[in-house]
């Protein structure tokens, strides 16, 4: 029962990150239809920044994930503006190939920068932690934190995207995009503005591993970064609410996957999903059903 | 108020549109009537900006529009009711109203505006908080035609509003488009159901494999023989 317990506050922990990250996958892919495979290194720059900032700038740790989410939501806006947007009337697979160089360069340019090693991120938030169930159950701040912020964000998600008039063009156009521009929306806008906000996310995810995990490297982004488009697959691509779901149902399926003795096959779980996925319901668990035409 | 002057429009290689001039003047219910495929979605995508012309022009109130942006043109006073309808059907139909008024910043008239609508197509009035998705074809047809009106367009270009609609909700959306102009939009329409179209219209022009073949009183055209022939079966 105990470790029950424990592995649900684990997953839960794990599936935040997930879903902050999937959410950028498939907002991305809702309104260009392009995997954006950088995604994960962006979520790398975010965990360096929130690094950096603490501990070379000793700032507090709310700050610094709010200054990394600055920082990656520029970034996203700049990798589009410059390698994607020329091609945007190019084949599909053009655009794919140029996200995974994006992918690569991002990763190895950080290795040029700060070296190949393992940087241990400090202990920003005080350790503390609850015992519950005779101290058998653990509950560290760090996933109160974790899980605070992450619903937090998806709240503010949730309310940008449904309430705001950009979320709203948002939503459109990510329904029609031709459409959307007959109203009168500005579509370079409405992209740049969710490379913004979905790069904000994933440099969120990338602080709050850093203090989940303790430690970063430079090539950190590419397996989470798969995971977390397995993630937004097993929900429904294009679709917010399935990336949340996809998102803490993967941290949950692997924190269940390695208490049991399975933790070598953990990530290879992910993958399975995701065959799975694609062979039984390929819209995701909330996928949109495919567009009708007239 | 809109002119089309040698207009050629291309995709890829293919020419679709050859030396197309056209004039809607202000006030009026122009139509351009013509058989599938001869060019009439394409005149009026080249107008709203979702095509370029590889020659001619387009002025509108005196301004050469045809290196514009389709988002740019809305602004200017032109509205698109696409072929197909093309609402969002992820999205209520309150929410696609507002997405018609994107481009509008005076909140107040808008609110008034969103009742003119519903006073137009009362049926939406009641389906204000339903997933657009959901509405009968009919309905999708007023919903998009309620949201291209809340952009307040001096010109409002539909393309084929009884396209898949039972006949009496054909002669309900017209007889809406007539109330439309009554109301001081000038109406650019495009359709098949030339019957119907050239009822309604003040001019009219027809449409062969990319020319215009015809231009005229929509009256003359309907008496004429050979144009009963090829359009009004």
């Amino acid at each position: 029962m105990e470790q029950v317990f424990q592995q649900l506050i684990n997953g839960i922990s794990l599936g935040g990150i997930y879903a902050l990250m999937a959410l950028g996958y498939t907002m991305v892919y809702g309104i260009i239809n392009l995997i954006n495979f950088a995604h994960g290194d962006i979520y790398m720059v975010g965990a360096y920044v929130g690094f950096a900032l603490t501990t070379f700038f000793n700032i507090g740790f709310l700050p610094a994930l709010l200054i990394s989410m600055a920082v990656t939501s520029l970034l996203g806006i700049i990798i589009e503006k410059i390698a994607y947007k020329p091609l945007r009337k190019s084949p599909r697979i053009t655009a794919l190939i140029t996200a995974i160089s994006i992918s690569l360069l991002l990763q190895y340019t950080m290795m040029y920068f700060v070296g190949p090693q393992t940087r241990t991120f400090p202990e920003v938030l005080e350790s503390k932690s609850l015992r519950f169930l005779n101290g058998n159950v653990i509950l560290d701040i760090k996933n109160v934190y974790i899980l605070a912020i992450t619903l937090i964000l998806m709240v503010a998600l949730q309310f940008i995207v449904k309430k705001t008039k950009m979320g709203k063009a948002m939503r459109a156009s990510s329904f029609d995009l031709e459409a959307a521009e007959l109203m009168g929306v500005n579509v370079n806008k409405v992209i740049s503005f969710t490379f913004a906000m979905g790069s904000a996310l994933a440099g969120a995810a990338g602080v709050l591993v850093g203090i989940y995990y303790n430690t970063i490297n430079p090539l950190m982004g590419s397996l989470p970064g798969l995971k977390a488009f397995v993630a937004a697959v097993l929900g429904g691509i294009g679709a917010i609410p399935g990336a949340v779901l996809g998102g803490f149902s993967l941290g949950l399926i692997e924190t269940i996957v390695s208490a049991n003795g399975g933790s070598v096959f953990k990530d290879a779980v992910a993958f399975l999903i995701l065959i799975l996925v694609l062979l039984i319901k390929p819209n995701g668990l909330l996928g949109k059903t495919v567009k009708e035409k007239v | 108020m809109l002119e089309l002057r040698n207009i050629d429009v291309y995709y890829g290689n293919i020419q679709a549109l050859k030396n197309i001039n056209l004039k809607v003047n202000r006030g009026e219910i122009v139509t351009l009537v013509g058989a599938n495929g001869a060019g009439k979605s394409t005149t009026l995508k080249t107008i709203s900006g979702m095509l370029k012309p590889k020659k001619g022009e387009i002025i509108f109130n005196g301004e050469k529009i045809n290196n514009l942006n389709a988002s740019d043109i809305v602004k200017l006073g032109i509205s698109h009711v696409p072929e197909g309808r093309r609402i969002f059907a992820n999205m209520t139909v309150m929410e696609n109203l507002e997405m018609g008024a994107f481009i509008r910043k005076d909140s107040k008239n808008i609110e008034e505006d969103y009742e003119k609508i519903f006073s137009l197509f009362p049926r939406l009035k009641e389906r204000r908080k339903q997933m657009a998705g959901t509405l009968s074809g009919g309905e999708q047809q007023m919903l998009a035609i309620g949201r291209a009106l809340m952009s307040k367009p001096k010109l409002l270009l539909l393309d084929e509003p009884s396209m898949g609609l039972a006949p009496l909700i054909v002669k309900e959306i017209f007889s809406i488009i007539e109330d439309i102009n009554a109301l001081g939009t000038t109406v650019l329409l495009v359709e098949q159901n030339a019957n119907m179209a050239l009822n309604i219209a003040n001019r009219a022009y027809i449409i062969k494999n990319g020319s215009i073949e015809l231009e005229g009183d929509p009256k003359e055209l309907l008496k004429d023989e050979s144009v009963k022939k090829a359009y009004l079966g």
